[in-house]
């Protein structure tokens, strides 16, 4: 075994030794010229020479010297012949090599060319990736031939694009097309501003590569705004889905209850507050939990804003039910109260709630198309949220009695409905929920007491679009004014969207004054 | 100035000339009250302002000119709320939008004013220059001119009032749905506005006016004037909206107001009487606005946000709705309450103001004058 282990070893050091960098190529990686360098570097990557790259790394990093005409590899203590790899004194003249910018972009693009023949598949396709962009035609020869003997798919796919870009200026018609070909197959902005040149007359002179780079452009195109509509799309639902967070809460206490409720933007406040406060607790009690303080603060949100609501319901809206107008107003001063006693606490300045760590990043769907976890997240929270309401009120005592109490109340307590404790804890089921879509808003927002003044117009449009009575309403509405209002802001700019939204809102009730859902029969007239 | 029964006999209207009429909507007492308000106005205050000297303490100062013509305005608007809300039974949360479009009409003249001795001594107003545009866009025509900037601030207010409302009550949308569609379009101007490319000055709106009419603005002289005219608009008002409620028009609103559905069986249509008030109290608010810009020196579109539409609801209620003396009193006890606490305890304004909301609805449906009259009625029972 040990035999076998030592003659693999020869073996491989006889190989490097074999294909010893050329001496000349190495002398001129320290020419007066740029343009010779670059040259030297160019042609010592084709060697596919893992000596090569030691030399070209320490290039890179600034620690290749030059004495006379031998040029030594320096790391600060020991010095190196840069040929033979042996130990030698530094001469006391050696002068470092300078590399510019424009040097530093040949030897990245060298190594990585370098790198791909490297055994370790990671190595490889690390080295495919950094090629995508950037690519010479000088690293044609390079590519293909990392190309050909290329076994992992993945990289091959990536080392097949990085060739066809680099060949793209190939003298020959028949490469280029061929280029252009299996560029048609990707869907990347880059390499549209690389066909561009091709579709044109003056810069293209063969028919064929011509008509091939159109129709690659198109493909390309096509995809690319595929990808744009996809993300329109999912920035939409992602919209939608806060949307929705935020209207759940109203839809049961307005939607359901009739109570106007202003001060359900603050309610939202207390939950991302009550986030807040769970983070730092999580920070100073539970370091090594950090990242779970969120699933923590899920249910202390609930029930601290159900708390409050609870508070709101007892001390002022009972006495207002049946008075929409004067409940709207003190429900605003209620807000106004909220608000400050948020700013007395907490301070006027916005608080930093940062996302766990399992909420960072994306997944990458298209080149253009990428999407961030902490939207997926909050997406899927919105439908948890959603199936947790539904639930609550279709298939439990409580949501019965709640529906009870909103058909007919005087009937619903004459068969023994308590009917005010119905009333608190339903207003108090709609406030908790508001400060679990508080909870989530902390992820994507700011987090500062004037965080929900701008979430209570969109909440109440949410809810007279989609129908006053029911939950089916609000979820439709959620996610069509998202999806829409996304879809306009890819034309016309935030503002002009919003505003064009709030407008077709206006005329729409003019319509459907009853909202999308309308309820018919006797309950319609309430 | 209150609308009870007045002491002149109220023959059927339409064989009594106008001005009868007009003099019938009030009694005695009011126009004695409304005659001492304008002699105060008009007389006293300048006199005070100009004749005696800083030092006395009788010398009204600048700003309390300044404060007492901005509460008149404000004022103005809440008897323009009252109007819809205490008698019609309309909620508008939008009425801050109808106060900023007459600022802004009537601002887009006083940046014309300003000439070249802007920062940038250009012709065109500063923010323009900011924005490196070339010329006034069209909507900027005419804005030299006084009187058409005059049509402006009421010509303006009253389109969008005419066609938001027409629209509204047409399909019947009353309410809390109402207040909300107000409000929504209120906060669509708002961001309009905030943008720089509308072309009023986004964030900053208007502002460092010069002159008025080619007379300085800052001088004591044009601040009196201006003073005067918002006192004579607050007091004309009130005579209109006297006489304009004990009309038939506004006896036909008030039950509008309290049986909606009868009113349209009896044969009356409640769109046109409600859509008359809604645009009268919209132009009310656009002159209010006109008057408040000079005199206070800036708009911008923070008028137009959600907070201080509501805040002139509850001026009216807190004053008493469905009373015409109600919400001047109500303005000008918030504002007043404002000035002090904003000065003296800036972080407990909110709470204030939030808790007055609540106090008032809950305990004091008729507002303060309801709660006098409750008191008086107490002696009265007393006494007998």
């Amino acid at each position: 075994m040990k035999k076998f282990l030592l003659s693999l070893l020869l073996c491989a050091s006889s190989l490097g030794a074999l294909a010893a960098p050329d001496a000349a190529l190495v002398r001129q990686l320290a020419a007066e010229d740029n343009t010779d360098k670059i040259t030297a570097i160019q042609q010592l990557a084709q060697t596919a020479d893992p000596e090569a790259i030691r030399i070209l790394q320490a290039m890179a990093e600034g620690s290749l010297f030059l004495a006379g005409d031998k040029v030594f590899i320096y790391d600060g203590e020991t010095a190196r012949d840069a040929l033979s790899g042996e130990t030698a004194a530094m001469p006391d003249d050696a002068e470092s090599i300078t590399v510019n910018n424009r040097l530093r972009g040949e030897l990245a693009n060298a190594l990585a060319a370098l790198k791909l023949f490297n055994p370790d598949s990671a190595v490889r396709l690390a080295a495919a990736q950094e090629l995508q962009s950037n690519v010479g035609a000088e690293m044609a020869e390079i590519l293909g031939r990392a190309k050909a003997q290329e076994s992992d798919a993945q990289i091959k796919a990536l080392l097949i694009l990085a060739h066809a870009q680099a060949t793209l200026q190939d003298a020959d018609p028949a490469v280029r097309l061929a280029a252009v070909k299996a560029l048609a197959e990707t869907a990347s902005p880059a390499v549209k501003s690389l066909l561009l040149p091709l579709t044109d007359k003056e810069t293209e002179a063969d028919d064929g590569v011509r008509n091939a780079a159109v129709t690659a452009l198109k493909e390309i195109e096509r995809r690319l705004a595929w990808g744009e509509t996809l993300a329109g799309i999912f920035s939409g639902l992602s919209l939608g889905s806060i949307l929705l967070l935020a209207a759940l809460g109203l839809a049961i206490t307005y939607g359901v209850m009739g109570i106007i409720n202003m001060a359900h933007g603050e309610l939202l406040m207390v939950g991302a507050y009550t986030a807040y406060v769970m983070q730092s607790l999580f920070r100073t009690h539970f370091p090594d939990l950090i990242d779970w303080y969120l699933p923590a603060a899920i249910p202390v949100a609930f029930f601290t804003a159900a708390a409050v609501g609870v508070l709101m319901e007892r001390t002022v809206i009972r006495w207002l039910y049946g008075r929409t107008l004067e409940t709207l107003l003190a429900t605003w001063g209620l807000s106004l109260v909220l608000i400050q006693a948020a700013r007395v606490i907490f301070g006027a300045q916005n608080v930093e709630v940062s996302n766990p760590g399992w909420m960072s990043g994306g997944v990458e769907l298209l080149p253009n198309l990428i999407l961030p976890w902490n939207r997926v997240i909050i997406i899927g929270f919105a439908l948890f949220v959603l199936l947790l309401v539904w639930l609550l009120m279709n298939k439990t005592r409580l949501g019965m009695f709640v529906r009870a109490v909103t058909q007919n109340r005087p009937m619903a307590g004459c068969v023994g409905v308590p009917t005010s404790r119905i009333d608190t804890m339903a207003f108090a089921l709609g406030a908790g929920i508001a400060g679990l879509g508080g909870v989530a808003l902390s992820q994507i927002s700011n987090v500062g007491p004037d965080m929900g003044q701008g979430y209570i117009v969109d909440s109440f449009m949410v809810v007279v679009v989609g129908g006053v009575g029911q939950l089916a309403g609000a979820v439709w509405a959620a996610l069509g004014l998202g999806i829409f209002s996304k879809l306009l802001e890819g034309w016309a700019g935030a503002v002009i969207a919003k505003i064009a939204i709030l407008v077709a809102i206006i005329i729409f009730i003019q319509k459907r004054p009853q909202g999308i859902f309308a309820l018919k029969g006797r309950f319609a007239d309430q | 100035m209150s609308v009870t029964a007045s002491t002149l006999p109220l023959p059927a209207a339409g064989r009594v000339p106008l001005t009868l009429r007009v003099f019938a909507a009030l009694d005695r007492k009011a126009w004695i009250a409304l005659g001492i308000f304008l002699a105060l106005a008009l007389v006293a205050v300048p006199l005070l302002h100009l004749a005696v000297p800083p030092e006395s303490a009788f010398h009204v100062s600048t700003y309390a000119i300044t404060l007492i013509g901005k509460i008149m305005c404000y004022a103005l608007v809440a008897v323009a709320m009252d109007l819809i809300w205490g008698y019609g039974g309309i909620l508008s949360l939008g009425h801050g939008l109808f106060f900023a479009l007459g600022g802004y009409a009537f601002g887009m003249y006083l940046m014309r004013q300003i000439g070249r001795d802007g920062s940038y001594q250009s012709d065109l107003p500063d923010f323009m220059v900011f924005l490196d545009w070339k010329e006034l866009p069209w909507f900027w025509l005419g804005s030299d001119s006084f009187a058409w900037a005059a049509f402006l601030v009421v010509a303006l207010p009253a389109v969008v009032a005419f066609v938001f409302g027409y629209f509204a009550f047409r399909s019947r949308i009353k309410g809390v749905y109402f207040s909300i569609i107000t409000q929504a379009l209120t906060y669509a101007a708002m961001l309009l506005f905030f943008r720089n490319e509308t072309g009023f000055g986004g964030n900053n709106g208007f502002t460092d006016f010069k002159r008025v009419l080619d007379v300085p603005i800052t001088a004591p002289e044009t601040r009196l004037v201006l003073f005067g005219l918002t006192a004579i608009a607050l007091a004309a008002t009130l005579v209109f909206a006297a006489w304009l409620v004990k009309s038939k028009f506004g006896r036909v609103l008030t039950a509008i107001r309290d049986a909606e559905s009868r009113v349209m069986f009896i044969g009356y249509n409640p769109l046109w009487y409600k859509l008359t008030i809604w645009v009268i109290s919209a132009v009310l608010c656009g002159i209010a606005g006109a008057l408040y810009v000079p005199q206070v020196g800036i708009i911008n579109p923070s008028e137009m946000s959600t907070a201080n539409s509501i805040e002139i609801a509850i001026w009216v209620a807190v004053g008493g709705r469905g009373t015409l003396i109600g919400p001047v009193i109500g303005a000008f006890a918030v504002n007043l309450a404002k000035s002090w606490f904003t000065v003296s305890f800036p972080e407990y304004w909110l709470f204030f103001l939030g808790l007055l909301f609540i106090v008032v609805t809950l305990l004091l449906p008729q507002g303060l004058v309801g709660l006098w009259k409750r008191i008086m009625n107490k002696k009265q029972g007393a006494a007998a």
